[in-house]
C-alpha cells in the first residue's frame, strides 16, 4: 500500500520531532526554575541601591552629577537585551517590534540612536537593519555575572559623559509570570529618582569619603549596572519560560497532527481492504 | 539594653547578610571604619577586604568583599558588595572588547549567514507543515 507507507513515515518523523520538543520543554522548565531564582536573588541589591539613589536625590549635595541633569535630546543610546538562542516563541520579535516602534518615534523627532546589543538575536536583527551598533556582547550563558556586562555599559556611560548621547535606555523582557513576558523600555539616564518611602525631610547631606564626585560617580555607575544586570537575568528567565511554553504547544500540535494522520492512515487502509474484497466478490460473481 | 543597627550586605547576585548588629567594621577607602548605631549619614567606597559584623559580644561574622559601597543612615547600614575586583583599566579593557566584538562581527558576515540558514530552516519547516495540512485535507 503506497499511500499507507507514505503516511506511516510522516507519522514517524513527526513523532521524532515531538520527542525533541518535549525534551526541550523539560529542559526549559528546569532551567526556568534556576533562572527565576537568580532573578529573585538580584532584587535586594537593586532595591537597596535604588533606595540610596533616592536618599541622594533628596539630600542636598554641593555637587550635581551630570548623570542627574536633564538636557535637550539630540541622540539617545539604547541597550537591547535579547536571548542567544531562538525557539522561544515571539519573545525576541515582540521585543524588537517594541524597540522599532520607539526608534521610529525618535526618527520622526530627528533623534539619532546608538545601540548596544546583548545576545546574538538582537545583534543579528539590528546588524541587518544597518543600525548604529556601538557595542555587543553575547554567549553569556545561563549564569551571567555582573562583570560580564561592564564593557557595554562603560561604552554608553562614556558616551553620555562626553555628551555624545543625551539619554540612555535599556530594553528587555519583563517577567510577569510563566505565561506572560512583557517587553519594556526603561530610562536609565538621566537618573530619575522616585519618591522617598520614609520621611527624611530637613536639610541634611551625607559625609562623602573621599569626595562627593568620586562617590557619586561610583554609585551611579553601579546603579546603572545593577539595572542592566537585573534586566539581563530577568530576560534570561523570560527566555526559558517562553521556550517552555512554545515547546509545550509544539508538542501538543505534533500530537494533534499525529492523531489526525493516524485517522487518515486507518481510513486509507480500510478503503484499500474494502476495495480488494469488492473486487474479489465481483470477480466471483462474474464467474 | 544595647543599641543595635540594621545591617544589609548585598551583592548584585545575591543577598549576603541581613540583620541587627551592635557594630560593623568595613574597609573604607580612606581606612577601616567602625560603625556604631546612630552614626551620622555617610557614604563611601570600599576597598577589597573584610567586613565584620558584630552581632553581640560573642558572635562576629566576617565577610570578604572585593570592593563596593557603604551607606550609613543612623539606623541602617547598607553594604553594596561588588562581585569581582574592579579597576578603571579593567573596565576600560572590557569596553574596548565589547566595541571590538561589535565591529568584528559586523565585518564578518558569518553572523548573517547563520541567520540565513536559520531562515531557510524555518521556511522548510513551514513548507512541511503546509504539506501535512494539504495531506490532511486530501485524506479527510
Amino acid at each position: 500500500m503506497a499511500v499507507g507507507k507514505e503516511i506511516r513515515s510522516k507519522i514517524a518523523s513527526i513523532k521524532n520531532t515531538q520527542k525533541i520538543t518535549r525534551a526541550m520543554e523539560m529542559v526549559a522548565a528546569s532551567k526556568m526554575r534556576k533562572t527565576k531564582d537568580r532573578m529573585l536573588a538580584t532584587r535586594p541589591y537593586s532595591k537597596k541601591i535604588g533606595q540610596i539613589i533616592k536618599h541622594l536625590a533628596h539630600a542636598n549635595p554641593e555637587y550635581k552629577h551630570s548623570f542627574l541633569i536633564e538636557r535637550p535630546v539630540k541622540r539617545v543610546g539604547i541597550i537591547v537585551i535579547s536571548s542567544d538562542r531562538g525557539l522561544c516563541g515571539g519573545l525576541n520579535s515582540n521585543l524588537f517590534r517594541k524597540t522599532l516602534t520607539q526608534m521610529m518615534q525618535w526618527d520622526k523627532a530627528n533623534i539619532e540612536v546608538d545601540i548596544c546589543t546583548v545576545g546574538t538575536k538582537a545583534f543579528g536583527f539590528f546588524g541587518n537593519l544597518k543600525a548604529n551598533l556601538v557595542g555587543h556582547i553575547s554567549k553569556l550563558g545561563d549564569t551571567p555575572h555582573q562583570h560580564d556586562i561592564i564593557g557595554i555599559i562603560k561604552i554608553m556611560l562614556d558616551a553620555y559623559a562626553q555628551g555624545r548621547i543625551d539619554e540612555l535606555y535599556v530594553v528587555n523582557n519583563e517577567f510577569v509570570n510563566t505565561m506572560t513576558q512583557r517587553p519594556t523600555i526603561e530610562k536609565l539616564l538621566p537618573v530619575v529618582a522616585g519618591e522617598l518611602d520614609e520621611n527624611l525631610s530637613g536639610h541634611w547631606d551625607y559625609i562623602y569619603e573621599p569626595d562627593a564626585k568620586e562617590v557619586l560617580d561610583h554609585l551611579l555607575t553601579r546603579y546603572i549596572e545593577s539595572i542592566v544586570y537585573q534586566g539581563l537575568v530577568e530576560n534570561n528567565a523570560c527566555e526559558q519560560a517562553a521556550r517552555m511554553v512554545a515547546m509545550k504547544s509544539a508538542s501538543d500540535n505534533a500530537g494533534n497532527i499525529i492523531s489526525e494522520l493516524q485517522l487518515v492512515y486507518n481510513k486509507a487502509r480500510q478503503a484499500a481492504i474494502t476495495q480488494e474484497i469488492s473486487e474479489i466478490v465481483a470477480g466471483a460473481a462474474a464467474v | 539594653m544595647t543599641m543595635t543597627v540594621h545591617v544589609d550586605i548585598v551583592s548584585a547576585e545575591k543577598e549576603i547578610f541581613s540583620g541587627l548588629a551592635e557594630m560593623v567594621f568595613a574597609p573604607a577607602e580612606l581606612g577601616e571604619v567602625g560603625i556604631s548605631p546612630r552614626h551620622a549619614p555617610l557614604i563611601t567606597k570600599l576597598k577589597p577586604g573584610e567586613v565584620r559584623v558584630q552581632v553581640n559580644d560573642k558572635e562576629v561574622y566576617p565577610f570578604y568583599v572585593s570592593g563596593g559601597m557603604l551607606e550609613i543612615q543612623p539606623h541602617l547600614v547598607t553594604i553594596l558588595a561588588d562581585t569581582a575586583i574592579r579597576a578603571k583599566d579593567i573596565d576600560e579593557a572590557a569596553a574596548i572588547q565589547a566595541k571590538a566584538r561589535a565591529e568584528e562581527a559586523l565585518a564578518d558576515k558569518s553572523g548573517k549567514i547563520d541567520f540565513a540558514v536559520a531562515q531557510a530552516q524555518l521556511q522548510e519547516a513551514v513548507m512541511q507543515l503546509r504539506s501535512v495540512d494539504r495531506l490532511r485535507k486530501r485524506g479527510g
